[in-house]
């Protein structure tokens, strides 16, 4: 009995306890999302260039938000400079282009790995500072990339560039997809972008979902409930948190490299913009739900839908959202979905483990 | 020597938590801390386990300066602390609590997660709450899940803070067989209470703490019966009662 090892457990006790994740809700909806999924997948056999373009908007937007609201709802990081990773995702991918003569479509990762690489640095700067510090320090270096590349005059500078024809004209795949949909390149172009957004949006989903399914999820729940306590539990709360930000940064130069690539413009006030790579962001994570995955998804389409039902009444577009905005946060703090599943019960992406105790082999147990 | 405490002070402005501490805790060990209120006794678990980094002196574990070893990394080789305050991960249930602890604790990413937890669930009486979100326990359910939790990192030195105040005599009857039992499987024991009696009926040696000093340390009976306990801690002056 009085072995040297630690042991809080007692004899082995294989197989007596069950653990169980999914729902029967969730069971049925990963049948719809692969549904889902292949639909979109083919939806440029049928769907409109509008369409597809706002389908686009929606993938990247979604990303993005989904990435916020894993640092913000998630990881108690509240970030206001992603600008400055969409931006160096948009710079990088113009700069392997135009610079360095790189595939474009190639150039999308190589521009999030670049991204990736760059947020290590500036991580380290910016994981000095606690709270609302933090976020004014993201938005400094925010401005900071902003100021930078305006400098860089291969690019444009201040008034930014455009890619030429030429380097978009035979991106890898063009050929092909111009065949197989019968249309000219430039709609076969759009058809290349938007799968490449619908695959950043499964990535960031399915990466999203795996990881607050691991027990990573578990230690950021764990550190948002008392950070000294998941800390004297074995949690090392910075490498968590910094391995977030890290992620988010990967997935922001993404969806950068894959807008700037769609538009075949940028300039340093569009790619590091404030407001549409971080305010709208925080809207529709504020009314799909914060700390759910389902919440930004329905965000950003909504956001869309709105952005399109509004386009045509100028200053009225930001009121209405404003106005939305605050009366969610005042009205349903939880948001659309937070509401929702919090009335029903209804969870898409459960994370939360349940342990069943199979035989009751321990009588003398209390 | 799992712990060894060498001349470890700290002050928080005037108030002195540790003054001078030397502690040596072998592996197996039992053992009680008692003290009047304030006197130091969580301060010294916090700079044991690296919450709070002592003015002066070190702390080793297993042989090893940990002086500078940040929470967290204490945790891994090998500390479990119950908080006296209980510290639940509210939004996690019980089970969950568990569950971090021990996929994070010293043997971090291990197979058996779920066994483990469960047994432990069961020893402590808390296998009907497993499901219930930690945040909705009641405060006798939360200090069940402190040592829990700390049982879960699988320690080989658990440091208990206030655990049997409120229970019942049957249930304080229960704690002190677990711990007991804990003991004999080799976790070493460190166990502040002041429910004096559950004490004494499972450690080997006592440790009595006053204004960050360590005023007594040594067979438990001995030390009870020492006239300066009897003084700081009980309150009896002897030679006044004499
Ligand atoms: N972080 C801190 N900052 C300032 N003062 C502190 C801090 N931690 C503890 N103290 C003070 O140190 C003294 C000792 O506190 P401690 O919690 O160690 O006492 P204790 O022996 O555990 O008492 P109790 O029996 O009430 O739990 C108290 O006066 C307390 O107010
Ligand atoms: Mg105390």
């Amino acid at each position: 009995m009085s072995s040297p090892q630690p042991a809080a457990a007692p004899e082995p006790a294989t197989g007596r306890y069950r653990v169980r994740v999914a729902t029967r809700t969730a069971k049925a909806f990963w049948l719809v999302a692969i549904v889902i999924i292949a639909v979109l997948v083919f939806a440029p056999a049928f769907a409109s260039r509008p369409m597809l373009q706002d389908l686009i908007l929606v993938f990247l937007l979604a990303s993005l938000a989904l990435c916020w609201n894993l640092m913000a709802g998630y990881a108690g990081l509240i970030s206001v400079g992603q600008q400055a990773f969409v931006g160096l995702g948009g710079y990088a991918l113009f700069a392997l282009i135009i610079v360095g003569g790189f595939d474009p479509l190639l150039s999308i990762p190589v521009a999030a790995l670049i991204v990736a690489l760059l947020s290590i640095p500036v991580g380290t700067l910016v994981f000095r500072m606690q709270g609302a510090y933090f976020a004014v320090v993201t938005w400094v270096v925010a401005e900071v990339f902003r100021l930078l590349l305006a400098q860089w005059r291969e690019l444009g500078g201040g008034t930014g560039t455009s890619l030429p024809r030429s380097a978009t004209n035979d991106m890898i795949g063009l050929d092909f997809v111009a065949e197989l949909f019968g249309v000219r390149s430039a709609a076969a172009r759009e058809i290349i972008i938007y799968w490449a957004a619908l695959f950043t949006v499964v990535l960031v989903v399915g990466g999203c979902y795996y990881l607050l399914r691991s027990r990573v999820g578990l230690a950021l729940r764990a550190i948002k409930d008392g950070e000294v306590a998941a800390q004297s539990v074995g949690v090392s709360t910075t490498r968590i948190k910094f391995a977030i930000y890290l992620f988010a940064a990967f997935c922001a130069g993404l969806v950068g490299a894959i807008y700037f690539l769609q538009t075949s413009r940028i300039s340093p006030d569009a790619a590091f913009s404030l407001l549409d790579w971080t305010a709208y962001i925080i809207f529709i994570v504020v009314i799909g739900g914060l700390a759910t995955i389902e919440g930004p998804i329905i965000g950003a389409i909504l956001f869309v839908l709105l952005r399109n039902t509004l386009s045509g009444y100028g200053p009225w577009y930001l009121i209405v959202l404003g106005v939305l905005g605050i009366g969610v946060m005042l009205l349903a703090p939880k948001g659309i979905w937070g509401n929702f599943s919090q009335w029903t019960g209804i969870h898409l992406f459960p994370t939360r483990r349940r342990i069943e105790i199979v035989s009751q082999a321990s009588k003398d147990a209390r | 020597m799992i712990l060894r405490l060498a001349g470890v002070s700290k002050r928080f402005g005037a108030v002195v938590v540790a003054d001078k501490i030397d502690l040596d805790v072998a592996r197996g060990e039992a053992l009680g801390i008692i003290g009047a209120n304030g006197a130091g006794k969580s301060s010294l678990f916090n700079l044991i386990t690296g919450v709070v980094t002592p003015d002066a002196g070190t702390v080793s574990l297993g042989g090893r300066d940990v002086t500078k070893v940040s929470l967290r990394n204490r945790c891994v080789a090998g500390i479990g602390r119950s908080f006296q305050i209980p510290r639940p991960f509210e939004s996690l249930t019980v089970f969950e609590n568990l569950l971090v602890a021990s996929e994070y604790g010293r043997e971090h990413g291990h197979r058996g997660a779920n066994e483990l937890c469960g047994s432990i669930l069961e020893r402590t009486g808390l296998a009907a709450q497993a499901n219930t979100l930690a945040g909705k326990l009641t405060l006798l359910n939360r200090k069940r899940l402190e040592m829990a939790r700390a049982l879960a990192t699988q320690p080989d030195i658990v440091l208990l803070d206030e655990i049997a105040g409120g229970l019942t005599e049957a249930e304080c009857h229960e704690l002190v067989a677990f711990i007991r039992q804990l003991n004999q499987e080799g976790v070493t024991i460190v166990w502040i209470e002041h429910v004096v009696h559950a004490l004494l009926s499972v450690v080997s040696r006592l440790v009595v703490l006053e204004f960050g000093r360590k005023i007594a340390d040594g067979e438990p009976h001995a030390v009870m019966n020492d006239p300066e306990v009897r003084r700081s801690y009980l309150g009896i002056d002897d030679e006044v009662a004499a």
